[in-house]
């Protein structure tokens, strides 16, 4: 079976129909990631035995006649900050190296008691600091399309193995943009849904007001499907919502005809890249085309978004990364003759340069004196940012802009100066400060073959009509393409 | 510049954190470089804004509650068996770099 473009339903279809076997699609996936994976780098830990156990238990359903469930033996890959029972955990840190979590992340269990066949986890920026992926502890991820490129952060492993066809869909995480600034970069759909929507049980936490669980996949569809797996209230993460879940799928069929869609001038400012422009307005248009209506809309505080962010998210991060103690699981360090000696060393070896910035801003922000000044600010910025979201969904279903200001940028390109790599995040941390969801669709291509991602922004809790809008956008672009138009 | 060496040292001693001479001068570096653009956010006026420490202050919240009942989801009733089973002992320890099979073994803490 061709892994090129294979989707979750052309996956679940073979199998039950027995056109292939999932332990023969798994193997394949295998085949490939031994094959492109060298170059790539998606990939830290692969799960064969766990994988083909799963495989061969789909393939028993299928044989014996039974309806496979909705991910019936569909390859997929976690991004490692997910805890994974007997597979290793790393969170693309030094200092987890060899950690075995005891149990399953909820999103995980819920993926396999879907069908799902689990290959391996995904690279990552270490604690999923980063924008580019030169953050992992252990080596970078290159872009499939350039392999010169990041393929963005911090998701970036399960961006590359998606759009380099190692695994039909995958689960990254987005705390600044995470989920959506790689899917844009790698060229493959990403979702980030609402703050509360996904468990985050299991998630190894980062900065926990904002951390968010999603999908990268292949088409819109396939976000749409494992979406209504992986979402719904977990008793064991008091901040997943009891909302009930739509189907998500059923949802995207229905007319995008008359939906109202703002468009911020805030997110068409300087620094955005003139190619990206114009295919985003390239999109805008489309989606006027399908009947949608454009309304201008203002979110005036988007210029704060980056400061606020950084300050909530290190504060958040300097708390949570305290549990690195060397004792109970992490690294460390040898020859200490002091507990507080054995702190601050297995941290200091555990630890690379970018946690420990983060470390040291968060602490700073939080610290007796500041705390006023920088961390509550950021949290009334917080409200305002929030605020501006709420007065413009008055007006309007949806959001489209940019996901990131350029493509892919070079490997090293912004790997010395941290404020430039933070900027890159400009166009997505605001989704996450409002915890409202957000979607990434592929929209076109740079003169150098570089993906181009739209993003659209929903109200909370209304993944349906971003998903149904990206839906009726990637149908039309693939329409238009294979129209010659 | 508003970070000093000496801020830099008590702030890495606060969060438990050694770093060289180096990092140390890198970190002096970048915090002022960052909290330089951060300063920005002095030319909103937010006296009035309350904070938002969560998104569920937005959404999921049941306005007739006080306190954390407010947040429509963030409170159950008790389990008096837990909602899962606590983990094994060896499990529990399976991971720590040292350990006697009932405890953690950390550098004595007291000296007798």
């Amino acid at each position: 079976m061709e892994l090129k473009s294979l989707t979750i339903d052309a996956v679940r279809t073979a199998v039950q129909e027995r056109q292939t076997s999932a332990v023969t699609l798994t193997e394949a996936h295998y085949v490939r990631i031994q094959k492109e994976d060298g170059q790539i780098g998606a990939f830290l830990t692969l799960s064969r035995e766990r994988a083909l156990q799963q495989a061969e238990r789909m393939d028993r359903l299928a044989t014996e006649g039974k309806t496979l469930p909705p991910l019936g033996g569909v390859p997929v890959g976690i991004k490692d900050v997910m805890s994974t029972r007997g597979v290793r955990t790393t969170a693309g840190s030094k200092i987890l190296d060899k950690y075995l979590p005891p149990y399953d992340c909820t999103a995980v269990s819920k993926l396999e008691a879907a069908g799902a066949v689990l290959l391996g986890k995904m690279n990552c920026d270490e604690f999923a600091m980063g924008s580019s992926n030169e953050n992992s502890g252990f080596y970078c991820v290159r872009n499939p399309r350039d392999l010169g490129r990041v393929p963005g952060g911090s998701s970036g492993g399960s961006a590359a193995a998606v759009a380099a066809d190692m695994a039909v869909a995958t689960l990254g995480s987005d705390t600044g943009g995470s989920i959506r600034q790689p899917a844009s970069f790698c060229g493959v759909v990403g979702l980030m849904p609402t703050y509360g929507r996904v468990s985050r049980y299991g998630l190894i936490a980062f900065a926990s007001s904002l951390d968010h669980i999603g999908p990268l996949t292949k088409t819109v569809k396939d976000a749409a499907t494992v979406l209504s797996t992986i979402a719904g209230r977990d008793p064991m993460d008091s901040t997943s919502a009891d909302m009930p879940v739509p189907d998500y799928v059923a949802e995207l069929d229905k007319p995008v005809r008359g939906l109202r869609l703002g468009v911020a001038k805030e997110y068409f400012g300087e620094g955005l890249d003139e190619e990206v422009r114009q295919a985003v307005e390239a999109a805008i248009q489309a989606l006027e085309k399908l009947g949608c209506e454009i309304v201008p809309v203002s979110l005036p505080h988007t210029p704060y978004a980056i400061p606020t962010y950084y300050l909530i998210a290190t504060a958040e991060a300097s708390s949570n990364l305290a549990r690195y103690d060397g004792v109970r699981y992490s690294h460390r360090a040898r020859d200490v003759k002091t507990l507080s000696e054995m702190y601050r060393r297995s941290r200091d070896e555990g630890f690379g340069a970018e946690v420990k910035r983060r470390i040291m801003l968060g602490t700073y922000a939080l610290s007796a004196g500041y705390y006023d000044a920088y961390y509550l600010k950021a949290q009334k910025v917080r409200t305002l940012l929030t605020r501006d979201f709420e007065q413009a969904f008055q007006k309007v279903d949806a959001i489209v802009t940019p996901t990131s200001p350029t493509a892919a940028f070079r490997l090293g390109e912004k790997s010395n100066d941290p404020l430039a790599m933070y900027l890159a995040d400009i166009y997505t941390v605001t989704a996450d400060l409002a915890g409202i969801p957000g979607i990434s669709v592929p929209c076109g291509q740079t003169r150098e073959n570089l993906p181009i991602g739209l993003q659209i922004l929903g109200k909370h809790f209304d993944e349906a009509t971003i998903l149904r809008i990206a839906h009726a956008y990637e149908q039309h672009r693939a329409w238009a393409h294979s129209a010659g138009v | 510049m508003k970070v000093t060496e000496k801020d830099v040292a008590y702030v890495a001693e606060l969060a438990n954190l050694e770093l060289t001479d180096e990092e140390r001068k890198g970190m002096l570096r970048d915090l002022n470089s960052i909290l330089e653009y951060i300063d920005r956010l002095n030319e909103l006026d937010t006296s009035r804004v309350p904070p938002m420490a969560q998104v569920s202050d937005r959404c999921g919240v049941d306005s007739t509650k006080q306190g954390s009942e407010r947040f429509a989801y963030a409170s159950r009733e008790d389990i008096l068996e837990g909602l899962r089973q606590s983990l094994p002992h060896s499990e529990a320890l399976a991971n720590a770099p040292d350990a006697d099979g009932e405890f953690f073994r950390v550098p004595k803490v007291i000296e007798r």
